[in-house]
């Protein structure tokens, strides 16, 4: 048995299930940024799986991977600094309790 | 064989890895799971022969962004009661089955154009001929600068005490 892309591709969309999952039902706004963080890592494998196997000589998942990943750590820095300004406010971080923006 | 080997145990460690951040009660325990997914992801992109992207993955994930992630999780200490669901949880599962199947479908019917050519190694040299060379990607190199400068300010804006 040797591997293919269907394996990749369909491990990476059970690792982005699993985030979408965490992501769509935590209250914890820490853990929705790291669900985010675990489909943003499903995406990039699919990235280099691509890269790998359709175009292996020229490497341009991986380059697109290499950009997911700077807007990932851009993302989080943002989204944590996010968080702590809200906890600073309410003191707390429940997702379901911050509604503030409807006024 | 050794690489399909390495390839199920990454596999099915970086799952179970992916549940345990969704089914810990504990915050920071569920940060530590994230981490062991990050490094289980290295190892796959080791074995898809991408040994730069599985270096920039352990620098940037599992040594920067896990410890931003931590960090939040020790300022917002108070409100660590776990990590309770809200009331979604019945349909976001529908939604997440179904997707899983429409994903699972389509990447098994789609006849994909698989070439048989051997991988770059080492990729580090030809990745940065892409990035910076002649009619490579030199521009999106630039506003990515541009881009984590903008973070960097505003994440010191937003978080900064008044």
């Amino acid at each position: 048995m040797s591997l293919g892309l269907e394996h990749y591709l369909i491990l990476a969309g059970i690792l982005f299930c699993i985030g979408l999952y965490g992501a769509l039902t935590k209250r914890n706004a820490v853990i929705v940024l790291m669900c985010l963080e675990l489909m943003l890592n499903a995406v990039n494998i699919t990235m280099v799986a691509f890269s790998r196997f359709v175009v292996p000589e020229l490497l341009t998942g991986q380059i697109f991977a290499i950009f997911i990943m700077v807007v990932a750590a851009a993302e989080v820095a943002v989204g944590l600094a996010i968080i702590l300004a809200i906890y600073r406010g309410m003191t707390d971080i429940d997702v379901t309790k911050i509604n503030l923006m409807k006024w | 064989m050794g690489l399909v080997v390495a390839f199920w145990i990454l596999a099915v460690v970086a799952i179970i890895a992916a549940l345990a951040v969704i089914t810990l009660r504990n915050v920071f325990h569920a940060a530590l799971a994230l981490v062991s997914c990050f490094l289980m992801v290295a190892g796959l992109y080791i074995t898809l022969s991408a040994d730069f992207l599985a270096a920039v993955q352990i620098l940037v994930y599992v040594g920067a962004i896990s410890v931003i992630i931590i960090l939040a999780i020790m300022m917002t200490r108070d409100v660590q009661r776990g990590s309770p669901a809200n009331k979604l949880q019945f349909p976001a599962f529908l939604v997440v089955i179904v997707f899983l199947v429409v994903v699972v479908y389509a990447v098994m019917r789609t006849p994909w154009p698989v070439t048989g050519g051997a991988p770059l190694t080492p990729t580090t040299g030809p990745l940065a001929l892409q990035l910076f060379g002649e009619g490579g990607y030199i521009l999106p190199v630039e506003i990515a600068a541009v881009m984590i400068l903008a973070a960097i300010i505003g994440a010191i804006v937003i978080a900064r005490e008044k």
